[in-house]
């Protein structure tokens, strides 16, 4: 660190980045001449799971894995039941079970989008980037504009009554087994979920509407904030279809070239390495026909609506052709489109959930398949912060000997720290740092929703730090904001 | 013992209840539908007094309702504040000396420890965690071992010797450090331990238990979601 800190150079950090589930901190080193040097995104905190599930009996990691987070519990619950399924031999479990999980799932995509929009972007978004810090949170939101607090609280809501309904429980249910499901749904269930339905999709396409206006109103310099070209990685379905439960892979270069296409979950360690560095937690995927140096891109709604040839759902479809419109026939790149990305997958969650609740298969048929044990596994679903991998390795006693989960924050960890870098030359460079400003830096990492832990939350409760350090290291001065 | 013949009566907690002589007391009031917990005492083994979870105070002294015989005129104080308050903390001693994590467990929900510490109103253990290192044998196809969450009641001991005839399981080490031995061989898998064993069901925290099973139960659905612990089971 210290030759990247010149003589009278200064070092920013933020630390705690705020309204991110978990923790991490950022540090900007700057020259003598107030160009941004470098600039880092630390993510300071150590889960474990890997380890600790090692020794566990197979069935139980489904339901083990899932304490790794408490906003998108289902999607580690999920992709975990989907590798087991392959250890217990299933290459395909029942109908009903295939759709209880994707109903849970939508459920899932639903509550953990509007909880990102409303509760944890949008005062950045409605009050500005720089408002007064007491502003910017979710508190002011419901002060000022009650009726989109009031649909923000009741769309998460919805979200979770579909999960509880699926899997047993809104948090760390047990619904998903290896090999299927366990249990059906009930017909009060399902009636309880349809009444609220169509109302929920109107608000949450509401929660859309008010997106696009706030970028559109300020288009030039919103869709330029932070905005760098990147490699998309996602899954895709058939014929190229948005998919977030299960798919094949697919690598869309910045010109839209596919890097690769229907790439089975079975595979995607041979096209994707993870690299390490020494200041941070997180490990650092590489596209591995690129290298370290090349190879990194995103995940998430942005990169999905980027690979994704089409939307299987009537709205969600026409607002997709339209922001994909701005691109002009490229990905698009802007930063701050991941919000706009993630309200139309919110919206077309709704709607998949309406469609889902008509089928019958949900209350009745097998639960379970069978088959012959498998000794490794791996399985891949679109968590909403984008692509996860699980892969196990289980012994013939049926336990579990190692394990992989590569998590949605983990394959943007290059692009945050690309975006806080972006941001920082665009907004930081040779002037007076403000707290306004280094908040410009947190909106951009925020955009990515990350889910630093996957596990914790810091839900604009903590102070912001800012240190400055002179060449030596020695602190100058420190800013610290006011507790919210 | 005496013979079952000779009609008694004595009072738990005031209340008059009859028995037999040559009952134990937890048998008297199970049969009166009054509640003792336990955890090692089962209906259908034996009772050996392991845990002390049944402690009630008899005639001014204290000492395990399993094996207690009744006596005509017994004075029994069971539900009461500082008996529960010991038992409360046996039961806390008993989740830190082993590796109980319920938020995660295939067995939550159709726990007795649990539901016992549910009955007696614990929240969370006072006492720091041992988090000590428990074997778990997978090794037979059907059924497994986690000593992680086994509290030595000796159920499965008991079970194998004498209903089943096998003899499958003894203890090993000492102190603290005492364990379910799978006695000769170590090894479930080299055992005749089979599913439908009453060793294998009989398991106050199904350490002892068949695999595959884990979290096929619904939430909602499972052995004391739908009633507490406490109402005696009568075949």
């Amino acid at each position: 660190m210290s030759d990247t800190v010149e003589k009278r150079g200064r070092k920013i950090v933020i630390n705690p980045v705020t309204r991110v589930e978990g923790h991490g901190k950022v540090t900007i080193h700057l020259d003598e001449d107030g160009h941004i040097a470098e600039t880092r995104f630390h993510i300071v905190e150590f889960r474990g799971f890997e380890r600790f599930i090692q020794g566990r009996f197979y069935w139980e990691a489904p339901v083990a894995v899932q304490r790794l987070c408490g906003i998108c519990p289902v999607s580690h619950h999920l992709c975990a039941s989907k590798a087991m399924d392959g250890i217990a031999g299933v290459d395909t479990v029942p109908p009903t079970a295939e759709k209880i999980r994707r109903l849970a799932h939508y459920g899932q995509t639903l509550q953990s989008h509007a909880l990102h929009f409303f509760h944890l972007a949008s005062p950045d978004l409605l009050f500005g980037f720089d408002a007064p810090v007491a502003k910017r949170n979710i508190i002011s939101i419901i002060h000022e504009k009650p009726e989109i607090a009031k649909k923000a609280v009741l769309i998460r809501k919805y979200g979770q009554e579909v999960i509880k309904a699926a899997l047993g429980k809104k948090i760390h249910g047990t619904g998903a087994v290896p090999g299927g499901v366990n249990k059906h749904m009930t017909g009060e269930e399902i009636a309880v979920l349809r009444e609220e339905a169509g109302r929920i999709l109107d608000w949450t396409v509401d929660g859309l509407e008010l997106c696009k206006s706030v970028v559109m109103a300020d288009k030039e310099r919103l869709l330029d904030f932070g905005t760098f070209d990147t490699i998309s990685l996602s899954i895709v379905g058939d014929g190229g279809k948005l998919e977030l439960y299960d798919g094949r892979l697919r690598a869309t270069t910045p010109d839209g070239e596919k890097l690769f296409d229907d790439v089975p979950a079975s595979q995607y360690d041979e096209y994707l390495r993870e690299g390490v560095r020494p200041w941070s937690y997180l490990k650092f995927p590489f596209i591995k026909s690129l290298g370290k140096e090349k190879g990194w891109y995103r995940v998430g709604p942005l990169a999905r609506l980027n690979n994704c040839d089409y939307i299987d759902t009537p709205i969600a479809e026409s607002q997709r052709q339209e922001l994909m419109a701005l691109g002009g026939g490229r990905p698009i790149q802007a930063t701050l489109a991941y919000h706009w990305a993630r309200m139309i997958e919110a919206v077309h969650s709704a709607e998949k959930i309406v469609e889902m609740l008509d089928d019958p298969d949900l209350l009745d048929g097998d639960l379970v398949s069978a088959g012959e044990r498998r000794p490794e596994s791996k399985a891949i679903i679109e968590a909403p912060r984008g692509t996860l991998i699980h892969h196990y390795w289980v012994d013939d006693d049926d336990r579990i000997t190692g394990g992989n989960l590569i998590v949605s924050t983990t394959h943007n960890n290059e692009a945050m720290n690309r975006a806080v870098r972006r941001v920082a030359e665009q907004y930081l460079e040779g002037r007076q740092i403000t707290e306004g400003l280094l908040n410009h830096i947190e909106v951009g990492i925020r955009a990515f929703d990350p889910c630093l832990s996957c596990g914790t939350h810091a839900l604009g409760k903590m102070p912001l730090h800012v240190d400055l350090y002179d060449a030596g290291g020695t602190l100058i001065s420190t800013r610290k904001t006011e507790e919210l | 013992m005496s013979d079952r013949n000779e009609r008694i009566t004595l009072t738990i907690d005031g209340v008059e209840i009859s028995g037999e002589s040559g009952m134990t007391l937890i048998e008297a009031a199970d049969a009166a539908g009054i509640y003792i917990p336990r955890l090692c005492h089962h209906p259908d083994l034996p009772p050996t007094g392991h845990c002390r979870v049944c402690t009630v105070t008899v005639n001014g002294g204290n000492g395990a309702a399993c094996t207690r015989p009744v006596a005509d005129g017994m004075v029994v104080e069971n539900d009461t504040e500082r008996l529960n308050t010991l038992r409360r903390n046996l039961i806390e001693m008993t989740f830190v000396e082993g590796n109980h994590y319920c938020p995660e467990c295939e067995v939550s929900g159709d726990c007795e420890l649990q539901a016992v510490a549910y009955r007696l109103g614990m929240t969370a253990p006072h006492y720091p965690a041992l988090n000590p290192e428990r074997e778990i044998d997978g090794s037979h196809p059907d059924v497994f071992i986690d000593r992680n969450r086994c509290i030595l009641c000796g159920r499965c001991v008991r079970a194998s010797a004498l209903i089943d005839g096998k003899s499958i399981f003894g203890y090993k080490y000492r102190g603290i450090h005492k364990a379910v031995a799978v006695v000769v061989t170590d090894r479930l898998g080299e055992t005749e331990i089979e599913a439908t064993d009453k060793a294998v069901s009989v398991c106050p925290t199904q350490c002892l238990r068949v695999k595959r099973r884990g979290f096929r139960t619904p939430l909602g659905s499972r052995r004391f979601d739908r009633e507490p612990i406490g109402i005696p089971e009568r075949e």
